[in-house]
């Protein structure tokens, strides 16, 4: 049986409307209109224990609302949910003893205290026996070099030193299932690295299952065999990655540095989709022109400075998704 | 197993109480504000007392000085202000982390007003007290002084009902700190709170002191278990043989105010998880 089941899962806000201008804001006094947003819209999945998915899509698709109820912080309106056997949140205590939640955004550490004080705090909270605190303070200590940094206050610490000290104090207390709300936002280069590693690491060695949230797509392909993509509050694509951008397009972006600015590209194989100076970007599909081969006939007609291949963005993919499924516009985020 | 089920709570106001002794500054700053408000205050009352006889006073004027300047030394414990911690989580939306630990969430906010109760308490009652029990006397102002109390009964009664004085005023700070789930942290309803507080209490006017009409209302409400009924116990305005009475009001609203907040917080975790879907 899976470790984690989502069945049909389906949550409702309210959203006060207020009409712009002074006498709307006198009226919204009075009487406020509300509108329904459906933030999950009967989602479905389930996860097998030691998996490591990505859960994708834009702002305000349902990824945060998704792993509120699935850490117990949330009542969904409608639906089933079950970790380890458990409903979140009518046994929220006894379940959020047993998973780590790291909201990237947010820190659980208090802000006044060194490091070492607010895992101790922790360690008290979760009711971890000294011994077993003692290793797993250790063993985070180690993997993610915080020697340094426990005696010093949350609130002087880097971005990147605050992440790593969150990701510790998230499994101090050995949780079998790991939820990672965008861990990397915000970080430079080395401290990403540095938390994909560590994710990575635990997530093979330990069999921690862990569910990670993020507009970077650098973080799925660097971790994640599954991804699943959210909008509108429904599961629009659910798979590995490759399957997804197999899906949506074949498209890879080339961008061109070319000497004289004013030449242009013409190639029947290769699209212009930007320019910005010197710098032009050319989407073209590998199954109709090798990518060496490509550049071998753009070089060879053009003066090139630079040049480099990429996939599309994952807002390009994700876009794309919504055309396919008809959801371009708005017309799931709920009626007024 | 180590520790019992109450060591996360232990743990919070022991981190708490330690975070909030670190603001020695604002203590400072206080004490001298609270010094001038006691000696204004006492100023005035005397002006009152002098102008009118003796027979119709409600307290001896050395009850009310003791009563002032009570007060002024324990302010910090009186349920006037918001947790800056929990304003911020509400803000940030950080409060969502609160959730996720496995304990009783309400537990968890009282455990913390109690240490934003004892802890600015601590740092400045100990100098209020020196100065307005010993320095003033040595001063020649011994009528304005905090006298001792007139009993050893009063004394004993004076600790008991100030121990239910403080449970009862982490109650309602769990009541005000909850409100900002509502007003997202907007100052607004605390500086009515902070007034109604403020006057209903005894800390500006003594209760004895409002009009007879007043009274019962005013001994009635949950204020008056905060300061008035500890301080006239101390005083010697409500004889010891009334602590029973007193503490029964205040263990009794402790209870209510519990179960009010109780049952707010959970509507309030609803609302505020919104923040930022």
């Amino acid at each position: 049986m899976p470790q984690i089941v989502v069945e049909q899962l389906v949550k409702t806000y309210q959203v006060a409307e207020r009409t712009p201008g002074l006498w709307g804001a006198v009226r919204g006094v009075v009487r406020r209109r509300h509108r329904t947003v459906r933030a999950l819209d009967g989602v479905s999945f389930a996860i097998e224990r030691g998996e490591l998915v990505g859960y994708i899509g834009p702002n305000g698709a349902g990824k945060s609302t998704t792993v509120k109820a699935l850490s117990g912080i949330l009542v969904p309106d409608g639906g089933r949910c079950e970790v380890a056997g458990r409903v979140p949140w009518l046994q929220r205590v006894a379940h959020v003893a047993e998973i780590g939640v790291v909201f990237g955004q947010r820190t659980q550490l208090w802000w006044d205290l060194p490091v070492i004080e607010s895992f101790e705090l922790l360690r008290d909270i979760y009711r971890v026996p000294p011994a077993r605190y003692a290793r797993s303070r250790d063993r985070m200590i180690g993997l993610l070099d915080l020697a340094p940094l426990l005696d010093v206050p949350v609130r002087q610490l880097s971005l990147g030193q605050r992440m790593r000290c969150d990701l510790a104090a998230a499994l101090l207390h050995a949780p079998a299932i790991l939820f990672l709300d965008e861990p990397t936002i915000g970080l430079d280069a080395v401290s990403k690295l540095a938390v994909r590693d560590f994710i990575k690491q635990l997530n093979r060695d330990e069999g921690v299952t862990v569910i990670l949230t993020t507009h970077d797509l650098d973080d799925i392909e660097a971790l994640c065999t599954r991804v699943m993509v959210i909008a509108h509050g429904k599961i629009l694509s659910d798979g590995a990655l490759e399957e997804l951008r197999a899906r949506v397009t074949r498209e890879r972006w080339l961008t061109v540095d070319l000497v004289d600015p004013g030449v242009a590209i013409d190639d029947p194989e290769a699209a212009e989709i930007r320019r910005d100076g010197h710098r032009v970007c050319l989407a073209f599909d590998p199954q109709v022109v090798a990518p060496a081969e490509l550049i071998r006939r753009i070089t060879s007609r053009h003066a090139v400075r630079d040049l480099f291949v990429e996939n599309p963005p994952i807002e390009t993919i994700v876009a794309r998704l919504y055309a396919a499924h008809g959801a371009a516009g708005d017309t799931g985020a709920g009626a007024p | 197993m180590t520790g019992g089920a109450l060591r996360p709570y232990r743990a919070i106001i022991s981190a708490r109480f330690r975070m909030l002794l670190q603001y020695r500054a604002a203590a400072i700053a206080g004490l001298w504000t609270q010094l001038v408000f006691g000696l204004a205050l006492i100023m005035i009352y005397q002006a009152l007392y002098r102008s009118s006889p003796a027979a119709v006073q409600p307290m001896a004027f050395a009850q009310l000085a003791s009563y002032v300047w009570l007060g002024q030394a324990l302010l910090a414990m009186l349920p006037w202000n918001v947790d800056a911690e929990v304003r911020d989580m509400v803000r940030s939306g950080a409060i969502a982390y609160e959730l996720a630990r496995p304990v009783d969430l309400y537990g968890l906010w009282y455990a913390r007003a109690v240490a934003q109760r004892t802890a600015p308490t601590v740092l400045r009652a100990a100098p209020m007290v020196v100065f307005a029990g010993f320095v003033l006397p040595l001063l020649g102002a011994a009528d304005w002084q905090l006298a001792p109390p007139p009993s050893l009964a009063a004394g004993a009664g004076f600790v008991a009902a100030l121990a239910a004085a403080l449970a009862l005023s982490c109650a309602i700070s769990v009541l005000v700190n909850i409100s900002l789930m509502w007003t997202l942290g907007s100052d607004g309803v605390v500086v009515l709170f902070t007034t109604t507080v403020a006057l209903l209490s005894g800390l500006m006017i003594p209760l004895p002191l409002f009009p007879g009409w007043a009274q019962g209302a005013l001994g009635w409400l949950p204020f008056a278990g905060v300061f008035d009924l500890p301080f006239r116990i101390y005083a010697g305005h409500l004889a010891a043989g009334d602590l029973a009475i007193v503490l029964a009001r205040q263990l009794g609203w402790t209870v209510a105010l519990i179960a009010l907040g109780r049952w707010l917080l959970g509507r309030g975790m609803r609302r505020v998880v919104v923040q930022g879907g």
